[in-house]
């Protein structure tokens, strides 16, 4: 007996779905205003944090976003969240792995920081990306065979270049996200895959206030800023030929 | 903290049977299969990746511990996880063999079942005192999130540790809509796409939603495969047509890829960029359309994967492909060994090269 298929519809001429964008972090400081700010522009949008009740009212305030609760610094968390980032998006053109932890909080001289505490700034900063971008690496890749790009932001620091004292849980695991970015973005070019490590800038957020509690939130970025800068260098890593691009700001 | 798990899926020892098409059998290490593709082979894997398809939880009504596997989507609603054709078990675990399994109680339409954080309904039976239509309740992200959170990938008897969802993802896994593993895929990893892509062998994909492979139960195995939606993108379908204008071989990695292409192929060997659903069977009888070489498991007679290497290789040539790969202890599961078949020469390949040829003329 021969296989035989009913034609539902032509790929050709489906519609193309929306830009889907995957961001971590995304209940506060610039996690949120990334959602907010690819929102505007007319993404599809799943966001991960560890928060159920802050996950649930962002996801109810903001309509077309997708709230999923996790962890990305356990290893159990992350295929369990790459299975509903493209189960409710049904793939993914935009990765942004912006969670981050200071690690120690106070900050403190690195001969005063705990070795647990350097690992969970390695485990949110460096593996949770790490781990993340492999589990939605196909997703990734079969947006950039199929033309509409595909985009992987790591969100990095200045702590990551400048020896900042005190900072070294954090900026060592910023530094270590960085470099694998670079690799990552040579690696990934035959793929139509690019991967991007950018510094925000000083931001008046929740983390800056716990990092340095007596700065001056007039004198630091506001998050929206920084978000609507990041969205147009990701727009512009997208090939033309996306055919749902992101709408200019 | 840092220590992943054991490879799984690559076992680095892993072998490669190679049959071309004139029936020459070499055996070499799988690591090494992209040295067998030729400059210009179109190689096209699905990348679905596997569901985590296992349930656990109780039939409302008689209050009995119950467990589901997912098996399979009605057809026109790939992905969306609001109904999805399920096998229903008794009590016990993927310790037993599935043919040792209690069954469940008696199912009828309407029955509630309690999965974990999930919540279903059992909307109509299909054919069989199992297999149901499952309808999940809630909006869709909370359905994922308690397949997230409460499933587990299908387990297999041979493997004796419990697979988390790592070890059923192949490198290339995408969307989520495979009940088991498209299990060839795990011959790939990003270097051998690397290495494809040096000697000029085109790399492509579709989606095929691949269904349970196995049920334990002799008149439900009968049923299978269940029809199979897929996704083929039009990235894919140029590329085919393509490999097909400059006489290049369309390599498949798993018979779901060969299914999907076959349903999909017009009669000239061109695919349309579509969904669909792939029905019926392959096996000895089938004409090939589009899939000149298939990269699978080494998989055992009486199964209906292995039926479908009879659409690649006459009678004779399984036989002796099956007495060598028993000869040299070949594994054939899941996370087994490899074999790379060529299509023999046979009248459809014929019929293309006698189109080229009038192409040509």
């Amino acid at each position: 007996m021969g296989e035989s298929s009913n034609r539902q519809q032509e790929g050709l001429s489906s519609p193309e779905p929306a830009l889907r964008v995957a961001i971590t972090g995304g209940t506060a400081g610039l996690g949120l205003a990334l959602v907010r700010e690819f929102h505007r522009r007319g993404a599809a949008i799943a966001f991960v944090a560890r928060g159920r009740d802050r996950v649930e009212r962002v996801a109810r305030e903001i309509p077309r976003t997708h709230g999923i609760i996790g962890d990305l610094a356990r290893k159990e968390d992350i295929h369990p969240i790459a299975l509903q980032i493209t189960g409710n998006l049904g793939g993914l053109d935009v990765l942004v792995n912006n969670a981050s932890s200071l690690g120690r909080v106070p900050l403190a001289l690195l001969a005063d920081t705990e070795c647990e505490q350097l690992e969970r700034a390695l485990a949110t900063n460096l593996m949770g990306p790490f781990r993340l971008t492999r589990a939605l690496l196909g997703a990734l890749s079969a947006s950039a065979r199929q033309g509409r790009g595909a985009v992987i932001l790591n969100i990095t620091s200045d702590a990551a270049i400048n020896p900042y004292p005190q900072w070294g849980a954090y900026g060592a695991s910023k530094a270590a996200l960085l470099h694998l970015s670079r690799i990552w973005d040579a690696e990934l070019a035959g793929e139509g895959v690019r991967v991007l490590a950018l510094d925000p800038g000083d931001m008046d957020t929740a983390l800056h206030a716990i990092a340095l509690p007596d700065s001056d939130p007039a004198s630091l970025k506001r998050p929206e800023t920084a978000a609507r800068e990041l969205a147009d260098v990701i727009a512009a890593a997208l090939p033309n030929s996306n055919p749902c691009g992101v709408r200019p700001a | 903290m840092i220590a992943e798990s054991r490879p799984v899926q690559r076992p680095p020892e892993a072998r490669l049977l190679a049959i071309d098409a004139a029936g020459r059998m070499r055996q070499l290490r799988r690591a090494d299969f992209v040295t067998m593709l030729r400059s210009g082979d179109l190689v096209i894997a699905n990348d679905a990746a596997t569901l985590p398809a296992s349930l656990h939880g109780t039939h409302v009504g008689t209050n009995t511990a119950i467990e589901v596997r997912l098996a399979g989507w009605p057809s026109s609603t790939l992905g969306d996880p609001r109904r999805i054709h399920t096998i229903v078990f008794g009590a016990g675990d993927y310790r037993q063999r599935t043919e040792d399994r209690l069954p469940p109680p008696v199912l009828h339409p309407g029955d509630r079942l309690a999965l974990g954080p999930l919540s279903a309904r059992i909307e109509t039976l299909l054919g069989h005192p199992r297999l149901v239509a499952l309808g999940f309740e809630g909006p869709r992200d909370a359905i994922w999130a308690g397949l997230a959170s409460h499933g587990k990938p299908i387990q297999y008897t041979h493997v004796p540790t419990p697979l988390a969802l790592w070890d059923v993802w192949t490198p290339i896994a995408g969307p989520p809509v495979a009940f088991e593993a498209p299990s060839a895929g795990f011959a790939l990893d990003w270097q051998s796409i690397v290495a494809m892509r040096a000697r000029d062998i085109v790399f492509a994909a579709l989606t095929h939603a691949a269904g349970i492979s196995s049920t334990g139960d002799p008149e439900l195995d009968n049923l299978l495969p269940f029809d199979e939606p897929y996704s083929i993108p039009a990235a894919t379908a140029v590329a085919i047509r393509a490999a097909r204008d400059r006489g290049s071989r369309i390599v498949a990695i798993g018979t779901t890829v060969v299914r999907a292409l076959e349903a999909a192929g017009a009669p000239d060997g061109i695919v349309r960029a579509e969904n669909g659903v792939a029905t019926g069977r392959i096996s000895a009888g089938t004409r090939l359309r589009v899939v000149d070489a298939l990269l699978t498991g080494a998989h055992e007679p009486g199964t209906s994967h292995h039926a479908l290497l009879g659409a690649f290789l006459d009678e004779a040539m399984l036989r002796r492909a099956d007495a060598e790969l028993a000869e040299n202890q070949y594994r054939t599961h899941e996370f087994g060994d490899s074999v790379l078949i060529e299509r023999g020469i046979g009248s459809s390949q014929l019929a293309h090269a006698l189109c080229r040829a009038e192409k040509i003329a």
